[in-house]
């Protein structure tokens, strides 16, 4: 895909996203439009998997470390394929295969997860599962730049990075926010390149909504011989809808009908402009 | 002649299985934090050290390690005293490895009192309890080396999460006879009686026995039941002892809280209200001493129990 396509394709992801937590009356928006866009690229562009057959033995896998942002990754999984798109309306009600965090159990989830710091550790473990046996399938996993306050995540961090996992990336969605305010004002991370890298990872630091240089930084990692990736990517969080926009208040809250109806409205508009942009 | 009986600690037992087994099962890994020579994974280190990985002293990322290596097709056995297995990762193991019902197999050793001088911050007597909450877990407690060693083998063959709890001191081997058989949720009668049913688990199996001989020498003919998988727990077996003998005391080496015995009490409650003694930890730390003197001090070994069994029964 183009970037073009790409960006029409994560605005589509975008509505799904909010359609979905209005639906569930509960959820968590704001970070998973701050990931939409890698989510699209992963999807779209960077896994080797197959909606038609989920459970392909030796697909690349994708683990949503910051498994809150499920919107995000069910919206992604919806759109190319794995389930109807329709069904993200089903979100965290009763009954619904679409729990409210990642379940191993939905197609196209290789993971369960939300319970932050251990998808990272679960990650590592895929990963040095292909080495061990010699297979080429990559392993990826996003986390929050909140979730990094976790200690597991450097465990796993030191572990990848003691045993060379080349076959994984790490990437950290740098919105800057998290559910109490800023995160150098509860408990700063900062700074997230050089922690990894002092973990021998190969960091990159890349604008989370520019498709070049995503694309550039995937294909680096793939480059990346004898040390696991960690792309740092800063990103703003409730991208796409206006007044979600670099807002902690968006964390883990839902749209009522009138919020819904301009977040919509403020897609709708970014498509249209994705779609004159098509046309010049 | 007693002194001659062959003792031997279930880890030990856990290590020289998971060596045996190892051609067997192509797919078996073994995990550790930095304790092999403790755990007695050392012992399959030694002669697989392609299929061993130390994960340094981490045990919560051990298990997500070990959740990842079985979402790909690998049978891990994480690795660690039962009080950072079961106690320190009880949430990864509960997220990461109960919830998307991973084939992962936990080996915990050091776990009770009987780990002795290292005293209570080691002594883990809540992990029964813990495992047994996790919605599909498999938890089990072996009484000796030939049941250590089936075990292990018998959680290779299930597909799904596994608990195992190894212990530090070295145990006589009590079921090294040519009709043992052990299959996962079944538990045995070691000696029938009809006045009193003695449930126990692990080492504490054979303080029953113990128990069992004194009290026959006092006109009292207890019944003995091994019980190996506290979950899913052999509720017939247990049901129909207490039909028999209408009085049940439980043993082990744990919290009477969440263990074995508040396991037979839920059991019975259900269909067969019947009178339960728990002998166990009661609700105390441990302490530092040898094994010996703390299962003695704590009321676990044969004479403590004929004991209760005793004071109970009044």
């Amino acid at each position: 895909m183009n970037n073009l396509e790409l960006q029409k394709k994560a605005n589509e992801v975008r509505k799904g996203i909010v359609t979905a937590v209005h639906s569930a009356k509960a959820g968590h928006p704001g970070g998973s439009l701050s990931a939409a866009d890698m989510f699209t690229y992963l999807y779209f562009e960077e896994l080797n998997v197959d909606p038609k057959n989920p459970d392909m033995e030796d697909r690349d896998r994708f683990v949503l470390s910051k498994g809150h942002t499920a919107p995000g990754l069910y919206s992604a999984l919806a759109h190319r394929g794995f389930f109807p798109v329709e069904d993200l309306k089903t979100l965290r009600h009763l009954g619904s295969y679409l729990q409210g965090h990642p379940c191993i159990h939905i197609p196209g989830v290789d993971m369960s997860s939300g319970s932050l710091g251990q998808g990272i550790s679960v990650a590592v473990g895929m990963a040095m599962g292909a080495k061990l046996d010699n297979k080429d399938f990559r392993v990826y996993t996003l986390l929050g730049d909140g979730e990094i306050e976790e200690g597991q995540v450097w465990e796993a961090a030191m572990f990848a990075g003691h045993r060379k996992l080349d076959n994984l990336v790490v990437i950290v969605d740098n919105n800057n926010l998290q559910i109490d305010g800023k995160i150098e004002d509860v408990c700063s991370p900062y700074p997230i390149d050089k922690k990894f890298e002092a973990f021998n990872f190969h960091v990159i630091n890349i604008d989370a909504h520019d498709f070049d240089q995503i694309r550039n930084a995937m294909k680096e990692a793939r480059e990346t011989k004898g040390m696991p990736t960690c792309i740092v990517m800063h990103s703003l969080k409730g991208k796409g809808v206006s007044y979600m926009e670099d807002s902690a208040d968006w964390h883990g809250k839902a749209p009522n009908d009138a919020e819904y109806a301009q977040a919509m409205a403020d897609l709708e508009k970014i498509g249209e402009e994705l779609e004159k942009a098509g046309e010049q | 002649m007693a002194d001659e009986i062959k003792k031997i600690a279930t880890r030990e037992s856990y290590g020289n299985a998971l060596k045996e087994l190892a051609e067997e099962y192509p797919n078996l890994v073994v995990l550790d934090a930095d304790l092999a020579a403790a755990t007695k994974t050392g012992i399959f280190k030694k002669a697989y050290p392609d299929r061993f990985i130390d994960c340094g002293i981490a045990e919560s990322n051990m298990m997500g390690i070990a959740a990842g290596l079985a979402a790909v097709g690998k049978i891990p056995f994480a690795s660690s005293f039962a009080m950072f297995a079961a106690g320190r990762a009880f949430e990864q193991v509960r997220n990461s490895i109960g919830y998307p019902h991973l084939n992962v197999k936990i080996g915990a050793t050091h776990a009770g009192i009987s780990v002795g001088e290292d005293g209570a911050t080691h002594q883990c007597n809540e992990d029964l309890a813990l495992m047994r909450t996790i919605p599909g877990m498999v938890v089990m407690c072996p009484s000796d080396d030939v049941e250590a060693r089936a075990a292990v083998k018998a959680a290779l063959d299930y597909v799904g999460p596994v608990y195992i709890r190894f212990g530090r001191a070295a145990v006589p081997v009590i079921n090294d006879r040519p009709d043992y058989h052990f299959e996962i949720g079944k538990g045995n009668v070691v000696k029938e009686g009809k006045d009193v049913t003695i449930v126990a688990t692990g080492i504490c199996v054979d303080s029953a026995l113990g128990a069992a001989a004194l009290l026959k020498e006092e006109g009292i003919d207890a019944e003995v039941i091994n019980i190996c998988t506290i979950k899913p727990l052999d509720e017939e077996l247990i049901v129909a002892s207490a039909k028999k003998t209408g009085k049940v005391v439980t043993v082990e080496e744990h919290s009477v809280i969440g263990g074995l015995g508040s396991a037979v009490c839920d059991a019975l409650c259900k269909s067969y209200p019947t009178p339960v003694c728990k002998l166990g930890m009661q609700d105390v730390y441990g302490e530092s001493g040898s094994a010996a003197a703390l299962i003695e001090k704590y009321g676990l070994d044969a004479k403590g129990v004929a004991a209760s069994v005793k004071e109970f029964l009044k």
